[in-house]
């Protein structure tokens, strides 16, 4: 009994001391973030912000005018200024995109429909040249667009890869397409992320056939949608390897094809398995894209670095740097979400993950 | 077609240097049914798994419904579609609902209209006498109706050949016999039958033949009751005293 009685005592103590050093540390930050912070700051006579008021303020409060007056190139980076608006409906796009896959009504196949077409219209938007919108080249894109397309289309492509590798490891009677699998899981995971984004942006040009030139931000895209597929593909195999062999018997003896029994009876459950695997490759592999800063990719990181290189607003990279954070999680916070919902989901036997067709 | 339904001809199979099957010759007639029972090990899974191609034989000819198996994919499929199979561990697809499980190659394989094939699934799910559980998912049934869907989910197809694989040995004694009743009930129907099971019940109340199968050969057949009353072999013998000690 008395050392049960000491025990809480000393355990009320340490959650007291925690919660004063918590609450201490966020006092800090408020007043910081909020009591002190300066929020805009006046234009000299040359009609350029004069940060003096901010940098009086430092180690004090925030300079949050410095988003004010950055946040366009901080979320579309060089795309002409006059035509932002169509990064503006991509983000948009991206964003409604995402909430749609968040809601377990809308899992059904046709949700697969409504991706290809949203993808599409993102590569109409961005590009333009047709319906009468102008050009844009793909070496002016920048910001949250960049650091979505990078994700997006790097997922929507390296997971169907992943798939078809997973199962050509598996592929018993040809082994020609497992050891073509084998070898490119082991090559890619074998080498740094950093240097396959090198040598698609140095390296691939140089095999290239003269005269063929594809833009830096495809041969980003490809390392990406090469380096997911890989990690992907492991987590699919162990999905697979997870499936008792009966099923696919099963599958077998009443007439499927290898390709239906995949589809129909392998697959759907497999993934199941790996849910929380696969999604947690995917959260780390959109943050993995801020990668490309090191190749002159402007991606959201790249453009919020850049942003406090001007002289005027250097020694502001707190505020930037907080605001990238926020975005990086809101979206890796919305596919944690997903995950969970799908977890849930799946625990209940009567609630089929995808309603059917 | 009057020849066999199935024909095993000097069939030999080898797992790397482990000989299972050491030439079987076997045929069974259209609307025949065969028990086939023997030791653990001795290959009965095996030789059954031959007939729909789940495994490969390396020598001797297997002929199913008067089509010869090969790596020949048409064949394979013409076959599969007639020969239904019950596995002893019934591999119900956990993903899918009971009539979905029912539906599926049907729908898939045979063509069958989603209406058609449903209507087609309750028939069968009331033949086994589940049609109450259509909407229920596998996990949510006993084990002795798991191997009802199973066994309907086959013939949902309409083979013309079921095999069962050890149909009931995975389940419970009290969900043996609304296994048996729901077998016995088609072989009654006609279905040619191929089973592989050590309930002598069923064997001597249904089957036109026993077949006694020891170390990937078949060692004695004939009529249940001979079999049973008066083994010859000395094997056949040892094996049976031991499933007597068992019941
Ligand atoms: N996939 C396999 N790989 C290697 N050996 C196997 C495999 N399946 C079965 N065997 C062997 O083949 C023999 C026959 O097995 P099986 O047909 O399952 O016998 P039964 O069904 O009569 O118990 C056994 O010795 C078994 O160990
Ligand atoms: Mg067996």
């Amino acid at each position: 009994m008395r050392s049960s009685l000491r025990v809480r005592v000393f355990s009320a103590a340490v959650t007291l001391a925690l919660a004063l050093v918590l609450l201490d540390g966020l006092w800090h930050f408020f007043s910081w973030a909020i009591v002190h912070a300066i929020w805009s700051v006046p234009r000299g006579a040359d009609g350029a912000p004069d940060t003096d008021l901010c940098r009086a303020a430092i180690g004090r409060g925030a300079c949050w005018a410095v988003i004010g007056e950055k946040f366009r190139f901080i979320l579309f980076g060089f795309y002409p200024h006059a035509l932002q608006w169509r990064s503006a409906i991509v983000v948009a796009l991206f964003v409604l995109l995402f909430a749609l896959s968040l809601n377990p009504r809308f899992w059904r196949p046709a949700l697969v429909a409504v991706w290809l077409a949203v993808l599409a219209l993102v590569a109409v938007l961005m590009w333009g040249g047709v319906f009468g919108l102008e050009f844009v080249a793909a070496d002016q894109w920048g910001g949250l667009p960049i650091t979505l397309i990078l994700a997006t289309f790097g997922l929507a492509l390296s997971f169907p890869l992943a798939i078809l590798v997973a199962l050509g490891r598996r592929a018993s009677g040809l082994p020609v397409i497992r050891w073509i699998a084998v070898a490119y899981v082991e090559l890619i995971r074998g080498v740094p992320l950093i240097s396959l984004l090198f040598m698609a942006s140095v390296m691939l040009p140089l095999f290239l056939p003269e005269g063929i030139d594809i833009n830096k931000l495809l041969r980003a895209q490809l390392a990406f949608i090469l380096f997911a597929g890989a990690y992907l593909a492991e987590v699919v195999r162990a999905g697979l390897q997870a499936l008792p062999r009966g099923q696919q018997e099963a599958a077998a003896a009443l007439g499927l094809s290898y390709w239906q029994a995949t589809r129909l009876v392998v697959l759907p459950q497999a993934l199941r398995h790996v849910i929380p695997m696969l999604v947690n490759t995917f959260i780390g592999f959109f943050k993995d894209t801020s990668l490309v800063l090191i190749i002159g990719i402007f991606d959201l990181m790249t453009t919020g670095r850049t942003a406090t290189l001007e002289p005027r607003w250097q020694g502001f990279g707190n505020e930037v740097y907080l605001l990238l954070a926020a975005i990086y999680f809101a979206f890796c916070f919305a596919m944690a979400r997903i995950s969970r919902l799908l977890e849930r989901r799946l625990n209940e036997p009567h609630l089929p993950i995808v309603e059917p067709a | 077609m009057s020849g066999p339904a199935i024909r095993f001809e000097d069939v030999h199979k080898w797992y790397g240097r482990v000989h299972v099957l050491r030439g079987i010759s076997l045929d069974v007639a259209s609307g025949e049914r065969v028990v086939l029972c023997g030791p653990s090990g001795s290959g009965k899974s095996t030789l059954l798994r031959c007939i729909n191609r789940l495994e490969t034989h390396e020598k001797g000819r297997i002929v199913v419904d008067g089509t010869e198996l090969s790596d020949e994919p048409r064949a394979l499929k013409a076959i599969r579609r007639e020969v239904g199979m019950v596995f002893q561990s019934f591999n119900l697809f956990p993903h899918l609902s009971v009539l979905e499980n029912c539906t599926l190659a049907p729908i898939r394989v045979r063509g069958l209209a989603r209406g058609e094939a449903e209507a087609r699934a309750m028939e069968y799910l009331a033949r086994v006498r589940i049609p109450e559980q259509a909407g229920k998912y596998p996990a949510q049934l006993s084990g002795g109706q798991q191997q009802r869907v199973a066994i309907a989910r086959a013939l949902c197809m309409q083979p013309k050949i079921m095999l069962f694989d050890e149909p009931t040995s995975a389940l419970d004694p009290e969900m043996v016999r609304e296994v048996l009743d729901v077998m016995v009930e088609l072989a009654e129907s006609g279905m040619t039958m191929l089973a592989v099971t050590h309930e002598m019940g069923f064997a001597r109340q249904v089957a036109d033949r026993v077949v006694f199968m020891d170390q990937g050969e078949i060692v004695e057949s004939g009529p249940p009751g001979e079999i049973f009353s008066a083994p010859r072999s000395p094997r056949l013998k040892s094996f049976l005293s031991q499933i007597l000690h068992q019941h």
